[in-house]
C-alpha cells in the first residue's frame, strides 16, 4: 500500500478458479481494482462475468486462488472477523421466524450488544430505510421491496463502513426499484459509506455510481472502468439528460466489447 | 371450515363403503361356522334369519361392526375405569408407556441428529447403523429387550417404553437431520458474514429452521411409539394394556374383544397424532408462521 489513506478495497492480479466436475472454471482473472472511501462502485456485466464472485471474495465468502486483495488494509478474513462490511443478498434472506426488528437485531445479538444498544440501533436503522412502524411484523407480512429494505437495514445496523450489495433489487419490479434506488442514494449521501453494488441494469449502475466497473465473462475480468461525471445530487429525471445517456452508452459499448454473443 | 365440508362427503362415503364391505365380509366369513351349527341343530333357517345369525355369533371369525361398537361402548363407558376390563384403563396403561417412550425417542432422535449434522465421522459411521436398526423386526427384538431388562431387575413401564423409544427415535433422527440441514446457503452465508460462532449459527438458524421438520417427524414417531408399546405388551404377558387385551382376546378367541381393543388403539393413535399436530401448529403460529 503506497497511498496515504489506505483504500477500502484493493485487489491486485486477483484470480479465482473453481474446480468443478467439468474441469477448472476461471471465475476471475487478473482483476486490478482500488476502491476509495465513500465511493459508490457498481459492477456490471453479463451472467458468469464474476461480478458476484468478486463481491463474495471481498466478503470472504470465497477464497481467491491467485493475486492479493485487502479490505480496509486487512485480509478479507480479518475484515470479516472485525465485521467491516454489511452484505445484502439478491433475496432479502430474512429469517421467517423473526419479526422485522429481531431480523435487524440479528447481527447485533451475534455481536453481543446490550439490549438497550440493540433497541436504539434497530430504531435508528429502521428509520433510515423508512420502515418505522413495521417492527413487529413478520417478513411475509411485508412486500418484496419492504423486505429488501429491511435486509438493507440489517446490513446497516452494526455501522460497518462498507456495504456490499449483490443485485439487491434484481427481483423487484421497476417502479419499486426506482424508488429504492433513490432511497439508497439518499442513504449513501447521508452516511458516507462505501458501497459496492452488483447489478445487471445499465440505468441502475449509471444512476447510482461514482464509478462503474464493466466486467466480461470467460474468464471473468474487468474490461472497463468508467468514472461518472454526474453530480452527487441525482433526481430520478437525471436519467433523461444527455450526460447520463452518454455514460450509459459507454457502459453499453464496454459490455459489447467484452462479450461476444456468438456462443 | 370450507375444507372441513369439502372433506366431509368423500370421507363419509369411504367410511360407509367400508362398513358395507365389512358387513358383507362378516356374513361370508361367519357363514361356514353358522351352517355347521345349523346342521348339528337340525335347523334350516331362511336367508334373512341365517344372515342375522352370522352377525350375532358370540365368537365370530369376523365380528360385525355393530358387535364391535356395542362391545367398545360397554368397555369404555359402562365400566369403572379402574376395572381391568375397561378400555379406558387399558388404553391409559399403554398410553403412559407410549408417552414415556416417545419422550425418550424424541430426545434421543434429536441428540443423534445434532451429532450427525455436526460431526462428519458420525454422519458416515452412524447413519447406516440407524437405518439397519429399523430393518430388524421389532417383534424379534421386543422379547429380548424385556427378558434382558427383567434379568437386571428392570420391569414394568421402562422396558415397554424402551421399545417405543427404539421405534420412535428413527423418524425424529431422519427428520431432524434434514431440518438442521435445511437452512438456505444464503442464510448460512449471512451468518458467516457476521462472523457468527458455530453455536450461534446452531441456535439462531439451524434450530428454528428445523422446527417444522421436528413436528412432522414427531407425528410419525408418536404413532410408532404406540405400536412399540402395544408390541411391548405382547411378550411380557402383561396384565394390562391394549396389547394385553389383544393377547387375551386371542387366547380365548374373543374376537369381538380383539376388535374393540384395536378400535381403542386406533383412537388413541389418532388422538396422539392430532395433539402433536395441534402443538406443531401452535408453535408455528408463535414463530410467525403464515396462517394457512
Amino acid at each position: 500500500m503506497t497511498g496515504i489513506s489506505p483504500a477500502v478495497v484493493a485487489a491486485s492480479k486477483l484470480g479465482l478458479t473453481f474446480q468443478t466436475n467439468d474441469g477448472p472454471v476461471q471465475a476471475l482473472s487478473n482483476v486490478d481494482l482500488t476502491i476509495g472511501k465513500g465511493e459508490f462502485v457498481s459492477f456490471i456485466g453479463p451472467s458468469g462475468c464474476g461480478k458476484t464472485t468478486l463481491l463474495r471474495v471481498i466478503a470472504d465468502l470465497e477464497k481467491p486462488t491467485s493475486g492479493t486483495i485487502s479490505v480496509n488494509g486487512m485480509t478479507p478474513e480479518q475484515a470479516r472477523e472485525k465485521r467491516a462490511y454489511g452484505y445484502v443478498f439478491q433475496a432479502a434472506a430474512l429469517f421467517p421466524w423473526r419479526t422485522i426488528e429481531r431480523n435487524v437485531g440479528l447481527p447485533l445479538e451475534i455481536m453481543g450488544l446490550s439490549r438497550a444498544e440493540q433497541a436504539e440501533r434497530i430504531k435508528r436503522t429502521l428509520d433510515l430505510v423508512n420502515l418505522s412502524g413495521f417492527e413487529k411484523k413478520y417478513p411475509w407480512q411485508l412486500s418484496g421491496g419492504m423486505q429488501q429494505r429491511a435486509s438493507i437495514a440489517r446490513a446497516l445496523a452494526f455501522d460497518a463502513d462498507l456495504l456490499l450489495m449483490d443485485e439487491p433489487f434484481g427481483a423487484l419490479d421497476e417502479i419499486v426499484r426506482d424508488h429504492l434506488n433513490e432511497q439508497l442514494l439518499e442513504l449513501w449521501g447521508r452516511t458516507n459509506k462505501t458501497i459496492c453494488f452488483v447489478t445487471h441494469s445499465i440505468p441502475e449502475a449509471v444512476y447510482l455510481s461514482t464509478r462503474i466497473v464493466v466486467m466480461s465473462p470467460r474468464p471473468g475480468r474487468v474490461s472497463d472502468i468508467i468514472e461518472s461525471t454526474l453530480p452527487k445530487e441525482r433526481p430520478l429525471d437525471i436519467r433523461e439528460t444527455p450526460e447520463f445517456l452518454a455514460i450509459a452508452a459507454r457502459v453499453r459499448d464496454g459490455l459489447r466489447a467484452g462479450h461476444s454473443y456468438d456462443d | 371450515m370450507d375444507s372441513f365440508r369439502d372433506k366431509l362427503i368423500p370421507v363419509t362415503s369411504i367410511v360407509a363403503g367400508m362398513v358395507v364391505l365389512w358387513y358383507v365380509m362378516a356374513v361370508i366369513l361367519n357363514a361356514p361356522f353358522q351352517r355347521d351349527l345349523d346342521t348339528r341343530a337340525n335347523e334350516t333357517p331362511g336367508t334373512v334369519e341365517f344372515i342375522g345369525k352370522t352377525l350375532a355369533q358370540p365368537k365370530p371369525t369376523l365380528p360385525a361392526p355393530h358387535q364391535v361398537a356395542v362391545n367398545f361402548f360397554e368397555n369404555t363407558f359402562l365400566r369403572p375405569i379402574t376395572s381391568s376390563r375397561s378400555l379406558v384403563y387399558n388404553a391409559w396403561v399403554t398410553l403412559s408407556s407410549t408417552l414415556l417412550g416417545f419422550a425418550f425417542g424424541t430426545a434421543l432422535g434429536i441428540i443423534i441428529a445434532v451429532g450427525i449434522v455436526h460431526v462428519a465421522t458420525l454422519d458416515r459411521s452412524l447413519m447406516p447403523w440407524i437405518i439397519a436398526s429399523q430393518t430388524i423386526p421389532i417383534l424379534a427384538v421386543a422379547p429380548m429387550i424385556i427378558v434382558v431388562l427383567a434379568a437386571i431387575g428392570i420391569t414394568g413401564l421402562i422396558p415397554k417404553a424402551m421399545i417405543s423409544t427404539y421405534l420412535s427415535f428413527f423418524p425424529v433422527t431422519v427428520g431432524m437431520v434434514k431440518g438442521l440441514r435445511s437452512p438456505e446457503i444464503m442464510h448460512l452465508d449471512l451468518m458467516h458474514t457476521y462472523n457468527a460462532s458455530p453455536s450461534q449459527t446452531f441456535w439462531k438458524l439451524r434450530v428454528p429452521a428445523s422446527v417444522p421438520f421436528l413436528f412432522t417427524s414427531m407425528k410419525v414417531a408418536v404413532a410408532a411409539s404406540l405400536v412399540g408399546a402395544i408390541v411391548g405388551e405382547l411378550p411380557t404377558g402383561a396384565v394390562a394394556g391394549i396389547g394385553a387385551k389383544l393377547l387375551a382376546g386371542a387366547y380365548y378367541s374373543q374376537s369381538i374383544d380383539i376388535w374393540s381393543a384395536l378400535v381403542a388403539g386406533s383412537i388413541v393413535a389418532a388422538l396422539l397424532v392430532m395433539v402433536v399436530g395441534i402443538a406443531g401448529r401452535l408453535v408455528d403460529r408463535a414463530m410467525g408462521g403464515r396462517p394457512a
